[in-house]
C-alpha cells in the first residue's frame, strides 16, 4: 500500500486516508453475457423538502442539476423518487432553509446489471413486473432483491441500475452471481 | 414391450438393472417397455403394485431418484424424464421389490384397519413416542430422506402477464391461441414435457388432420407470437390472493453443478384460464391393485404416445363409452384385445374382440403381474387370461384449484363427478373437460369462448375460428364398486379400501373430512386425485346420504408436491440472511477475529493472538488496552440517524424522555427513548451539529426501529412538526477510541491536534482526518477518555488500519465486543439486556431524566400505579467472591437462605462479566427494591446451568463512579 502524507500545521506527517469503493473486490462480473459493474458517483446527495418548499426546492435543483423533483417511482435526470417525501441527487446542491440535506455518497453501493435477459436474471430476485414495455427508462422501484431493500431503475432497453446499502454489497453480489449462473446453465 | 422402434435410446438403472430407455419419455413407460410391471410397494401393506396412470396423480410408481445427499424420493415414475445414466429405485421394500419381508403386513391385514393405530397403541402412554412410533414409522412409509445435506440448486421466480392459461390441452391451446392472436400477453403452463394434453394421447382428428398434427401446428403458431410464453413441465400448484398463482417447473436437461433442479414460480395474472383437465378414476373391484392394473386411458397414452405396450393381452373393463376407444386403439397397434367387459347392459361395442356387457370384472389372479380376470355376467361366470387390465369408471374434471381459496364444486348428475363453480376464484374461469366438458369439440370451443371473453375484458378484440373435432357426447352409467371376495381399493397411495371407510361410518366418522382423517384417504403425496369421488361415493352410501349431500374434502394447495428445497430456493447457506459488512470487515478477519452476528452486522468477538488459548485471555487483553493505553473499535453499526428541519429540536423533545432543543450547537447529549406504553424503546447520544441539524445513534439492534419509530411520530403522531429524518448509518465508518491515549493516538491521524478547551467531555465537530473530512464526538461508553471519530465509509478501511497500528505502538490495540462489553458493565453501562422491552426509565435508574418541562412519548404511560416504587425490580450491580466464582446471564435472584423456587424470585441477572480491572466477577441485574439494598448479601441461582453463587448488591457503576475518567 502506497502511502502520501500530510503535514500538520505542528510539523506532524500524517498519512493520507485511502479511498475504497462498496464493491471493491466483488466487480464487474460476467456471466452469460450479462454484466454487473460498479458505478462510481462522485456526489450523492439526499434531499427531503421542508414544508411548504417542495416547489422553490425543485426550482432551485432544476438550476443547480438540470431537473427538478421527480415523481413518485421515477428518475429524471440527476433526480430520482427515493421513498415517502425523499429524493436522491447525483451531485452536490445548496438548499439552505428549502430541504433536509444529507450527504449519502458513501452510504450506497451502486451497480449496472445489462446485457441480453436481464430481465430473467432479475426475475430470480425482483418480486416487481420489471418488464421493458410496463417498467420504462427512468422508473424506480423501491422493492426486494431478495432479502435485500433495493432501488432499482431501468437506464435502457437492457439495464438496470440497482441500489443496495453499502454494508450489504457483498450480499447483492452474491444473490446476482446465483441467479445469473441460473439462467445461464438453463 | 415397444410397439415401434424408438430413434435414440439411453441407458438407465431400475434397482441397479441397467435398462434401455427413450430420453425423455417417463419412467413408467421405459420400464413397460422392459416387460417391468412390479414398480413398488404399497404403503402400509407392502402390497404388490405397478403403475396406473400416466400422469402426476400417480399413487403407486413412486421412487428413488438418485443417491446419498441427492437421493430424492417419492418421484413418480409416470413424471419423471429418462435419461444417459439416471438411477432409479424402487422404495418401501426389504430385501428387494419382489421378496418383501414387510408384506407379513397384509397377512395380518384384517387387524390393521382404520383406527387400528388409535385403538391399538394409545396405552401405556409413555410407549407411544419410544416405541410404537419408531416401529410403525419403519414398517409403513414411503421413500426416505437422505438426511444429508442437499447439495442441488434450486430457484425461485417470478412471472407476470395479462393471462395465465392453465393447461395446454385442447382447450387450453385454443385459449391461448386466441388471447395470443388479440395481443394479449399469455403465459401457458402445462406440467407435461410437451403440450397437447389428451390430443399426444389419443388417436383422434382435428381440422381433418391428426390431432398431434394439428397440436404442432398450434404450438409453432404460439410459439412465433412475442406475447406468449410457454411454459413445459411447469405444474400450476395453487391459486392464491390477487391472481396470484404458484407453479413449480422441473428445469429440463442435464444436470450442471449451478443449474437448478427445479424453479417455484410465483405468476401474477389478470386473469387466468384454467384448463386442467380430468383425471379418470379406478373402480372398486375385489384385488384392482395388481401390477397389470390401470387406467384405461394410461393404456391409450403408453401405447399412442410412446408406442409401448402395457401387455401383450389386454382386457378392458369400464362403465362409460370412452374406455371402449381403448379397444380401438390397441387393435389399431396391433395388441390383442382380450375382453371389453361393461357394466352398462345397453352398451354398444363393436370390434373384433369379446365384448360381455352388463359384466363386471369380480376377482384378478397373479402376484407380482395380473394373470387372469374372472367377470360375472348375465350368464355366469369366465376367467379371461390377461396381462394387463384398463380400467375406467368415468371421469374427474381437475377442480382443485378452483376450491384453493375455499371455492366447494357442484355436483354434475350427467357425467357422475363434481365441475367448478364459477367464480370460485377472482379472476378465473375455467374451460374444457375440467370444466365436464369431455368431447374435444366442446373442449377447443370452451377454451375459445373463455378466451374470447377473457380477452374483451381486457380491451382487446378477438376473432374466434373453432376448429372441426370429435363431439362423441360422453356417456356414462355410474359403477363405483364391485362385491366379491377381497379388498377392493380405492386410495392405492394409502391402502384404503371399501371396507375402511364403512368403518369409518360405522364407527361415527360420517362427515367427509372426519372420514378422511380417520381413514387417512386421500392423503399423501397425490392428496386423493384419484380416490376422493369414489371414496365419497362409497361414504354416501354407507351413511344413507346422496354424493351431493356428502360432499367433497378441502382441496388445498400445492396440486402436486412442492419440495421445500423450490419454495426456499435462495435462502440456504449465505442466502438465508443478508451480511452486513463494516468497512473494516477485512482487515478483521485477517486478524483471526471469530465474527459474531448483530442484528446482521458482523462484528468481531475479540482479536487473538499468538500463545492465547482462550478468548477470556483475548478479552481481558483488550480491556487493559482500553484502561491502561487505548483501544479501537469499530462501531459503525449503530444507527445513525439525520435530523433536520426547523422543528428538529422539538421533535427530539417529543421522542425523548429528556431535553434537545437547550442543546449547544457543537454537543453531544445522552438521551433515553421511550415506547407510548411507557418502557424503554431504546437509547443513545445525539449531537448537534447545527441550529436546525441533530444526528442521533442508535443501538445496532433497534437501528430499524428507531427509523420506523420517528417516520411514525412524523406521519401520524406529529405531522405539524416540519422535520426530517433519513439514515446516514452506512455514510460514516465509525471509530472509537478509547483510553489514556485516546488523544496522542487521534493526533498521529487528525490534520490538527486536539486540545482540552475545544474538545472538553461531549463536544462534537468536525475534523480533518488524512485528507478527509470526519466528525469527531467525545463521548464514552467504556468510562475512559474517549473519542468516536467519523470518516466517510470509503475510507473506512484504510483509517482503521492506521489508527491499530498507532494504537500498537502506544501498546494498545484493536477490541472486539467481549472487551466492549466487559468495559461498560464495569460501568454499570446499559444495553438493550437491561433494556429488554420491560423495564422502564425508573427501572433503571433513569427516571429523573424524564423531564418534568415538557412532554414526550411515554411519558404519561410510564406513570400508571405500579410501574414505579419498591415493588418494581430495579437495576443494581452484583458483585461475586471473587475471580473463581463465576456468574452467569439469566441466573434468577433469591434472598439470601431463601429456597431457589419460582415464587421467591426476586429478579434476575441480565449481563455479567469477569473484570479484569477489579479482578473478580460482575453483574448486572434487576432486583426487587434494588436500590434501596445496596450492600446486601443474596443468591444468584441459575438452574440450567446448576450454579448458585452468593453476591453481594450494590451500585451498579462499578469503576471510576465519580466518571472522572472519561472526563480528565
Amino acid at each position: 500500500m502506497i502511502l502520501s502524507f500530510l503535514t500538520q500545521p505542528e510539523g506532524v506527517r500524517v498519512a493520507k486516508l485511502i479511498a475504497l469503493s462498496p464493491c471493491s473486490g466483488l466487480l464487474p462480473l460476467e456471466i452469460g453475457g450479462i454484466v454487473v459493474t460498479e458505478v462510481s458517483i462522485d456526489r450523492l446527495t439526499s434531499v427531503a423538502a421542508f414544508d411548504g418548499k417542495t416547489k422553490a426546492t425543485s426550482t432551485s435543483l432544476k438550476d443547480q442539476v438540470g431537473a427538478g423533483l421527480a415523481a413518485p417511482n421515477r428518475r429524471s435526470g440527476a433526480v430520482s423518487w427515493f421513498g415517502h417525501g425523499v429524493w436522491m441527487v447525483t451531485g452536490a446542491v445548496s438548499l439552505d432553509g428549502l430541504a433536509a440535506v444529507s450527504d449519502q455518497t458513501d452510504a450506497w453501493a451502486v451497480v449496472h446489471i445489462e446485457g441480453l435477459g436481464v430481465e430473467d436474471v432479475l426475475a430470480r430476485l425482483v418480486p416487481v413486473d420489471l418488464r421493458g414495455h410496463i417498467f420504462h427508462v427512468d422508473h424506480v422501484a423501491k422493492t426486494m432483491l431478495g432479502h435485500l431493500s433495493v432501488t432499482i431503475t431501468r437506464i435502457g432497453p437492457q439495464g438496470f441500475e440497482i441500489m443496495v446499502m453499502r454494508s450489504m454489497a457483498a450480499t447483492l453480489v452474491h444473490d446476482l452471481q446465483i441467479a445469473m449462473r441460473g439462467v445461464a446453465l438453463r | 414391450m415397444r410397439v415401434r422402434a424408438p430413434e435414440n435410446t439411453v441407458m438407465f438403472t431400475f434397482d441397479g438393472q441397467r435398462l434401455q430407455g427413450v430420453p425423455g419419455e417417463p419412467v413408467a413407460a421405459a420400464l413397460l417397455a422392459n416387460g417391468i410391471k412390479l414398480m413398488a410397494r404399497s404403503f402400509k401393506y407392502h402390497r404388490p403394485r405397478g403403475v396406473m396412470s400416466a400422469g402426476s396423480e400417480e399413487q403407486n410408481a413412486l421412487m428413488t431418484v438418485g443417491r446419498g445427499a441427492q437421493a430424492e424420493p417419492n418421484v413418480r415414475a409416470t413424471t419423471l424424464e429418462v435419461s444417459e445414466g439416471l438411477e432409479v429405485s424402487s422404495q418401501n421394500a426389504w430385501p428387494s421389490l419382489r421378496y418383501d419381508a414387510m408384506a407379513v403386513n397384509d397377512l395380518v391385514s384384517p387387524f390393521l384397519g382404520a383406527g387400528f393405530y388409535y385403538k391399538t397403541f394409545m396405552w401405556p402412554r409413555s410407549f407411544w413416542e419410544k416405541l410404537y412410533e419408531p416401529v410403525i414409522r419403519r414398517a409403513a412409509g414411503l421413500g426416505a430422506l437422505s438426511g444429508q445435506t442437499n447439495p442441488d440448486d434450486y430457484e425461485k421466480a417470478f412471472a407476470f402477464c395479462d393471462m395465465l392459461v392453465i393447461g395446454a390441452g385442447p382447450a387450453g391451446l385454443m385459449a391461448a391461441l386466441t388471447a395470443g392472436r388479440a395481443g394479449a400477453e399469455v403465459i401457458l403452463a402445462d406440467e407435461d414435457t410437451a403440450m397437447g394434453g389428451r390430443l399426444l394421447r389419443e388417436r383422434e382428428d382435428i381440422d381433418g388432420m391428426p390431432a398431434v398434427e394439428w397440436v404442432a401446428v398450434a404450438l409453432a403458431e404460439l410459439a412465433a407470437l412475442p406475447n406468449v410464453r410457454m411454459m413445459t413441465r411447469t405444474t400450476v400448484t395453487g391459486a392464491y390472493d390477487q391472481g396470484t398463482y404458484g407453479a413449480l417447473e422441473q428445469i429440463a436437461g442435464p444436470r450442471a453443478q449451478g443449474k437448478p433442479l427445479e424453479c417455484f414460480w410465483r405468476i401474477v395474472a389478470k386473469r387466468a384460464i384454467l384448463c386442467a383437465g380430468a383425471l379418470e378414476r379406478p373402480i372398486a373391484f375385489p384385488n384392482n391393485d395388481r401390477p397389470g392394473i390401470m387406467m384405461a386411458s394410461a393404456v391409450r397414452a403408453y401405447v399412442n404416445r410412446w408406442g409401448v405396450a402395457p401387455g401383450k393381452s389386454v382386457a378392458i373393463f369400464g362403465n362409460n363409452d370412452d374406455a371402449h376407444r381403448t379397444a380401438r386403439d390397441l387393435a389399431a397397434a396391433g395388441i390383442k384385445v382380450a375382453a371389453v367387459i361393461d357394466s352398462r347392459e345397453d352398451a354398444q361395442v363393436l370390434g373384433d374382440f369379446p365384448v360381455y356387457t352388463g359384466a363386471q370384472v369380480t376377482a384378478t389372479k397373479g402376484r407380482h403381474a395380473l394373470e387372469s380376470i374372472t367377470i360375472s355376467h348375465g350368464n355366469g361366470t369366465r376367467v379371461i387370461r390377461t396381462d394387463c387390465l384398463a380400467m375406467s369408471g368415468g371421469w374427474n374434471p381437475t377442480v382443485h384449484l378452483t376450491c384453493h381459496m375455499n371455492g366447494r364444486p357442484t355436483w354434475k348428475e350427467e357425467i357422475a363427478s363434481f365441475i367448478p363453480t364459477p367464480d370460485s376464484v377472482p379472476g378465473m374461469v375455467t374451460a374444457g373437460a375440467c370444466n365436464g366438458a369431455f368431447s374435444t369439440a366442446d373442449c377447443l370451443a370452451e377454451g375459445a369462448t373463455a378466451a374470447m371473453e377473457v380477452s374483451t375484458g381486457l380491451g382487446l378484440k378477438p376473432k374466434v375460428t373453432v376448429p372441426a373435432a370429435d363431439d362423441t357426447a360422453y356417456a356414462i352409467t355410474p359403477l363405483w364398486s364391485v362385491e366379491g371376495k377381497g379388498r377392493k381399493w380405492i386410495d392405492f397411495q394409502n391402502d384404503v379400501h371399501i371396507k375402511d371407510i364403512k368403518l369409518a361410518a360405522q364407527e361415527n366418522f360420517r362427515s367427509v373430512e372426519h372420514m378422511k382423517r380417520y381413514t387417512t384417504q386421500g392423503m399423501a403425496p397425490d392428496q386423493g386425485k384419484s380416490s376422493n369421488v369414489v371414496a365419497l361415493a362409497i361414504l354416501a352410501d354407507a351413511t344413507g346420504r346422496g354424493i351431493p349431500e356428502t360432499g367433497t374434502t378441502t382441496f388445498r394447495p400445492p396440486y402436486v408436491p412442492v419440495s421445500i428445497a423450490a419454495m426456499g430456493a435462495g435462502s440456504q447457506g449465505k442466502g438465508f440472511a443478508p451480511e452486513r459488512f463494516t468497512t473494516s470487515h477485512k482487515a478483521t478477519v485477517a486478524r483471526g477475529a471469530p465474527m459474531i452476528e448483530a442484528g446482521l452486522w458482523y462484528r468481531p468477538s475479540y482479536f487473538p493472538q499468538t500463545g492465547e488459548t482462550n478468548w477470556r485471555q483475548s478479552c481481558d487483553r483488550e480491556v487493559g488496552y482500553v484502561r491502561g493505553s487505548v483501544g479501537v473499535c469499530d462501531v459503525s453499526t449503530l444507527g445513525k440517524i439525520d435530523v433536520q428541519g426547523p422543528d428538529a429540536a422539538a421533535l427530539l423533545d417529543f421522542v425523548y424522555t429528556n431535553m434537545f432543543s437547550t442543546l449547544k450547537v457543537g454537543r453531544v447529549r445522552y438521551g433515553l427513548m421511550l415506547r407510548e406504553d411507557g418502557h424503554v424503546l431504546d437509547d443513545g447520544t445525539t449531537a448537534r451539529l447545527g441550529e436546525q441539524h441533530f444526528v442521533m445513534t442508535t443501538t445496532t439492534a433497534a437501528a430499524g426501529l428507531v427509523m420506523r419509530h420517528l417516520e411514525f411520530v412524523l406521519q401520524a403522531l406529529r405531522p405539524d412538526l416540519d422535520a426530517s429524518v433519513i439514515s446516514v448509518t452506512e455514510q460514516w465508518a465509525q471509530f472509537a477510541v478509547a483510553g489514556p491515549q485516546a488523544r496522542a493516538l487521534l493526533n498521529t491521524v487528525l490534520d490538527k491536534k486536539l486540545n482540552d478547551e475545544v474538545w472538553p467531555f461531549m463536544a462534537c465537530g468536525t475534523v480533518g482526518v488524512g485528507g478527509a473530512k470526519g466528525r469527531l464526538f467525545r463521548i464514552s461508553f467504556s468510562g475512559e477518555h474517549a473519542y468516536e471519530i467519523s470518516v466517510p465509509s470509503r475510507y473506512g478501511e484504510s483509517l482503521f488500519r492506521q489508527l491499530v497500528a498507532q494504537a500498537e505502538v502506544m501498546g494498545g490495540g484493536p477490541y472486539g465486543m467481549e472487551a466492549l462489553n466487559v468495559l461498560r458493565i464495569e460501568k454499570g453501562f446499559i444495553t438493550h439486556a437491561e433494556i429488554h422491552g420491560r423495564t422502564t426509565a425508573f427501572d433503571i435508574g433513569m427516571d429523573r431524566m424524564v423531564s418534568a418541562k415538557k412532554d414526550c412519548i411515554g411519558k404519561a404511560a410510564a406513570a400508571r400505579p405500579g410501574l414505579h416504587g419498591e415493588t418494581r425490580q430495579q437495576l443494581v450491580g452484583l458483585q461475586s467472591k471473587g475471580r473463581d466464582h463465576a456468574l452467569s446471564a439469566g441466573a434468577h435472584l433469591f434472598k439470601a437462605g431463601a429456597s431457589a423456587v419460582r415464587e421467591n424470585s426476586q429478579g434476575y441477572a441480565t449481563s455479567v462479566c469477569y473484570s479484569p480491572t477489579l479482578d473478580t466477577h460482575l453483574a448486572l441485574g434487576f432486583l426487587e427494591n434494588g436500590r434501596a439494598r445496596h450492600g446486601e448479601v443474596i443468591k444468584l441461582c441459575d438452574h440450567l446451568r446448576d450454579i448458585t453463587q452468593e453476591v453481594t448488591v450494590c451500585d451498579p457503576v462499578f469503576f471510576d463512579p465519580t466518571g472522572g475518567r472519561a472526563r480528565g
